[in-house]
């Protein structure tokens, strides 16, 4: 029993955070102002309550497991959820139904804790599912505009096309090992056929929730349609928990099939980052520009995921490294976009003379993004790329190498634009307010520090088991 | 202990950071008070650190031990190649923050006058702290590698502050000269770096040169091994590293750009281009000494012959140059080159007395020159020029100003019983030991400076009828007082018993004083201070006619042995045409043409590949079909093939 307060105390207490928003919703007494209060000093207290006693276990018959790198991992995501709140504050305090958007937003949260640690396939698609369908119904959340209502449609419709291949594959596999334990799986494969189509299926489920090319085509609809928050949740904590689970699976369950997973690997990472640079490239609209920028970093963060040393503490570390450096980026789209509306790249010319810090945050993001020293994303990169090569499959890594120049281009554009282009109709000084101000300052902290103490990824390393 | 060590660099690095984000809206002066209080704290605790290191904790086993009292793991490569930032505590590091602290200090309280109504004020002290900082991690380094971050950050202050003004051509121009001249130098510091640490397998200090000097040691035969033009790798790594060295020192041939780092502000000059910065190179190989001495005295020999040839030529070209700050720039060389072939001419054990001279006159050399320096701001800032010419008959206009300067010049032309004298001493007692040929180059340059630095004080403050009480006179007791300081170190430094404290291996040596030797140098230091007198006291034709007589000595001296033109002659001419215009060609028609061209590919194809982006689901589901297939197709061929 006291293993089981252990264990799963992140999951137990966003579950009492849950209860206590449905009760709020219930008494109807609670300002909006003091409800996000509340909730967010309830979330830091659940990441830091994280740390305390971070053990190793089984619970539930092989159904939930748990070590310190999930632990870390879950700390990761519940960190960027408050980061999100934070910096979205004015818009929340705003928001009519801000309870509905908090138990979505943490329903989603609990999923991806459970998804994270599911010890068997049904678990697994159970906590997906959680996880995913509040976050379509997030994404509707801006009520007057149509483009969010199709966001939320769009979003479900591709949703359910993936869960139909995931439920496939799974039942596949169940048909042919006889077993649906992550934990006893790898020693009943074999790597027959019938083996790899099962995993195929479960890799473009996988593929269509981290947006890998060709499953990426619902992103930059769902993007551009959401919310600013919603958007960073999608961009972030989604992807972070999926390319958690999903590094995972490749190298402790499916490492039978290690040739087959290694190829597609590759043409989907290299796909992937060729085609979201290519759509970056063109946009004009900030939030489906970044939408393509964080797909053409999933295709580095599969790179990682190729090599089987050094794979896991790399992934785990860039996700760290990318929740900074986008959501850096995206609470300055958030702050700008609830104070005027505008979501333009146009709209960011000459935004240095009116607002130089968020102008200095929105450049340092994105100095991270592109991998430039000494950011934390020149670290975080420069480890993906030598995860990669570990198998030494250089033509892979010089095509990485390329696409960050090309990236270089579009990250640099936006800079160039802040700080040198002209204006004529300039936005007005914005004053972020106190919450997103204390997020920014966390991202430019995160984006500076994490790569220059090198301490931060010998601990991930040593967490690895 | 480890808290206060740690406080020494950081308190000058609050100063900058401090200074360099709020400088400008603080009121007044109070930035640069900020900054001298916050150093003044620095100071104290390395005067306290030194107390107890050498009196308080004292000698283990007859010897004064090297500690690291603070070490944290900064980058782990292998278990064994990491770097760490740490602090290292033995006799020269001791001495040396007392040093740089305290030089700083003075720097700071005399330019808290010197620079009032500058209107980079702020900026000013900020990149004082900046040096100040860098330099005293680079004495408390640990390890080879943060010494070398610590030794490029002391290239950008000064970079920064020679620049400082920054409207002036000349003073951009010396600038960069100054850091072009110097980062040249640190690629062989660099490249010495890791051929040391490639074979020694790590970059911390003690066990690099326990690897390297133990015979038993398994490191040592691989790297003494004859590799590269005959000479083994350990040379090779000493000699480049002695590079950096001699860059940052101002060594021939690397000295270019000290004189004309004299375009920063005066104060500068006096702590960073005469009393600290420019010993970092001796610094540098007295901290490897060991391995010097013990493994490969070759390379050892490169940096006596280096240091003698410095000296001499410095004080040659020193006779003749006519801007005051040029003349003490070349001595600084010429004095550095003396520590430098104590070092040189140095041995282990019994012989290191060449070690402690050297660093013994390191110590007194910062006293009197930084406050010669000091002087020179005094004067300057009176006559509003730099050049010999402008003045003349200084001494009652600046009463005070002119005693400090005769004083620290008997320092430095080394007669007793002021601080020079004992130092110099000792660096002459140790090369008569080991070579006659070296002692005898540094007995004359000696005599040589004697002569330039009276030639020096004659025409300032004599040399024209004295006219009284003109022009800004000395400054407030801001200025005046880091001059009594440093006339009280030009005048007491010298009978400190430096060797009992300071030597190689740390075992305290009683110090000596051969009266009779001395009859030599002191007699060549008086002849040249007459010589001096002779030619310069009261305005005469005589100089001139010398100039005349020995024109093209005088002239090649004048123009500092065409080492300039030879070097502009070089990279203008050769390296400019052979290699700048070939790599300009590749990088604008291939490099920048494969840009383009992957610029350009990439919006054609973006342009192409639009509709897949069609917004509506259903066109959507195909394509995961499709991908999904394809992935499928892909993985079945693997497994098939």
């Amino acid at each position: 029993m006291n293993e089981f307060f252990v264990l799963m105390k992140t999951e137990l207490m966003i579950t009492a955070i849950i209860i206590f928003l449905l009760f709020a919703k219930i008494g109807g007494r609670m300002s909006n102002a003091s409800l996000s209060g509340v909730t967010n000093l309830l979330l830091l207290a659940t990441l830091l309550a994280g740390f305390l006693w971070p053990a190793r276990g089984w619970l539930f018959g092989d159904m939930y497991y748990t070590d310190p790198l999930i632990v870390l991992e879950k700390a990761i995501l519940i960190f960027g959820v408050l980061l999100i709140f934070l910096f979205a504050h004015r818009w929340l305090r705003a928001h009519q139904h801000l309870h509905e958007f908090y138990l979505l937003t943490l329903s989603a949260l609990l999923g991806m804790c459970f998804m994270i640690s599911s010890g068997n396939l049904l678990m697994f698609y159970l906590a997906l599912e959680l996880s995913t369908i509040p976050v379509a119904a997030l994404c509707n959340f801006d009520l007057e505009r149509k483009t969010s209502a199709e966001a939320a449609l769009k979003m479900i419709m591709a949703s359910a096309f993936s869960s139909g291949l995931l439920l496939l594959g799974i039942s596949f596999v169940y048909g042919i090992t006889g077993t649906i334990s992550l934990q006893v799986m790898p020693a009943a494969l074999g790597g027959s056929p019938l083996e790899t189509a099962a995993f195929v299926l479960l890799f473009s489920g996988f593929a269509f929730k981290l947006s890998v090319v060709p499953f990426h085509l619902w992103t930059a609809d769902v993007y551009e349609g959401s919310p600013v928050p919603v958007t960073s949740f999608l961009s972030v904590i989604s992807k972070g928990s999926v390319a958690f689970v999903f590094i995972t699976v490749l190298h402790k369950v499916f490492i039978p099939l290690y040739d087959a997973w290694y190829l597609a690997l590759f043409v989907a990472s290299v796909a992937t980052m060729v085609i979201g640079n290519l759509f970056a490239l063109r946009q004009q609209n900030i939030k489906r520009f970044l939408a393509f920028s964080s797909i053409a970093q999933v295709g580095f963060i599969l790179l990682g995921m190729g090599g089987l040393e050094s794979g896991i503490p790399v992934v785990v570390y860039f996700v760290l490294v990318y929740l900074f450096s986008n959501l850096g980026a995206f609470a300055v789209v958030s702050v700008i976009s609830s104070a005027s509306g505008r979501e333009d790249i146009s709209d960011y010319n000459g935004l240095y003379k009116t607002n130089p810090w968020l102008t200095w945050v929105m450049a340092l993001s994105l100095f991270s993004l592109a991998g430039i020293p000494p950011t934390a994303g020149f670290f975080g990169k420069i480890f993906l790329l030598a995860s990669g090569s570990e198998s030494g499959n250089f033509t892979w890594v010089a095509i990485a190498a390329l696409n960050m120049v090309v990236s270089l281009y579009y990250y640099l554009r936006i800079v160039r634009a802040m700080f040198m282009e002209k204006n004529d109709r300039p936005l007005e000084k914005i004053h972020a307010g106190l919450h997103a101000n204390t997020a920014l300052a966390v991202c430019l902290a995160g984006i500076l520090l994490t790569g220059v103490i090198g301490s931060v990824y010998k601990i991930i390393d040593s967490l690895v088991y | 202990m480890p808290l206060q060590i740690l406080l020494i660099p950081l308190l000058p690095l609050a100063a900058f950071v401090l200074l360099g984000l709020f400088g400008r809206r603080l009121p007044g002066p109070s930035s640069g008070w900020l900054a001298t209080a916050l150093l003044a704290v620095s100071t104290i605790l390395s005067a306290g650190v030194a107390w107890d290191y050498f009196f308080v904790a004292g000698m283990q086993d007859g010897a004064y031990p090297t500690q690291v009292p603070f070490s944290v793991p900064w980058l782990t490569f292998t278990d064994e190649m990491r770097i760490d930032m740490g602090i290292l505590l033995d006799p020269i590091s001791v001495m040396m923050i007392v040093v740089v602290s305290f030089i700083s200090l003075m720097v700071h309280i005399y330019s808290l006058s010197y620079m009032k109504g500058e209107a980079r004020y702020a900026t000013y002290f900020s990149y004082l702290g900046l040096f100040t900082f860098s330099m005293l991690g680079l004495v408390l380094s640990s390890n080879i590698f943060q010494i070398y971050m610590c030794w490029e950050l002391v290239g950008v202050s000064s970079f920064l502050l020679i620049g400082y003004h920054y409207d002036r051509p000349s003073a951009v121009a010396a600038s960069k000269k100054a850091f072009i001249v110097t980062r040249f130098a640190d690629l062989g510091f660099l490249i010495g770096i890791l051929v040391l640490s490639f074979h020694a397998n790590t970059l911390d200090f003690p066990t690099l040169i326990e690897r390297l000097t133990d015979p038993a040691s398994p490191y040592l035969p691989a790297a003494a091994a004859p590799a590269f033009l005959g000479l083994s790798a350990l040379t090779w790594g000493l000699v480049l590293v002695f590079a950096g060295g001699a860059g940052k020192s101002a060594m021939f041939p690397l000295h270019i750009w000290l004189p004309d780092a004299m375009e920063g502000p005066t104060p500068v000059s006096a702590l960073i281009h005469a009393a600290t910065m420019v010993v970092a190179g001796v610094y540098l190989v007295a901290r490897l000494f060991p391995v010097f001495a013990l493994s490969c005295p070759a390379a050892l020999e490169v940096v006596a012959v280096t240091g003698i040839l410095s000296a001499a030529l410095a004080a040659v070209i020193a006779c003749t140059q006519t801007d005051i700050k040029r003349v003490l720039a070349y001595s600084t060389m010429s004095q550095i080159g003396y520590m430098m072939f104590a070092l040189g001419v140095a041995g282990w054990g019994a012989a290191n007395e060449g070690f402690s001279a050297s660093m013994f006159h390191l110590f007194t050399h910062a006293m009197f020159k930084a406050g010669l320096f000091l002087c020179a701001g005094v004067i300057i800032h009176h006559v509003h020029s730099n050049d010999l010419a402008g003045m003349g008959g200084l001494r009652k206009a600046l009463p005070f100003t002119h005693i400090v300067f005769l004083v620290c010049c008997l320092a430095i032309a080394g007669i007793p019983p002021f601080a020079g004298f004992f130092s110099k001493e000792a660096i002459l007692l140790a090369a008569w030991h080991k070579s006659t040929v070296i002692y005898s180059i540094g007995l004359v340059t000696s005599g040589l400076t004697a002569f330039y630095m009276f030639r020096l004080y004659f025409s300032i403050f004599h040399h024209k009828p004295v006219v009284p009480g003109t022009g800004h006179g000395e400054g407030g007791p801001a200025m005046m007082l880091p001059l009594a300081i440093l006339l009280a170190g030009a005048v007491f430094a010298g009978f400190v018993p430096f060797s009992e404290f300071v030597t190689a291996d740390g075992t305290p040596s009683p110090t000596e004083l051969h009266l009779g030797f001395s009859v030599a140098p002191v007699g060549l230091g008086i002849a040249g201070i007459l010589l001096a007198r002779r030619l310069y006291q009261t305005a005469n034709p005589l100089p001139g006619r010398i100039a005349e007589r020995w024109q093209g000595l005088y002239r090649t001296a004048y123009r500092k042995f065409y080492v300039d033109e030879l070097y502009l002659f070089f990279t203008h001419k050769i390296i400019f045409n052979l290699i700048g215009r070939p790599a300009a060609w590749i990088d604008r028609v291939i490099v920048d043409g494969f840009m383009n061209l992957l610029g350009q590919a990439s919006l054609t194809v973006s342009d192409g590949i639009s509709g897949m982006q069609s917004g509506k689901v259903q066109s959507y589901a195909a394509w995961f079909l499709a991908g999904l297939l394809g992935f499928a197709i892909l993985t079945l061929y693997i497994l098939f093939t």
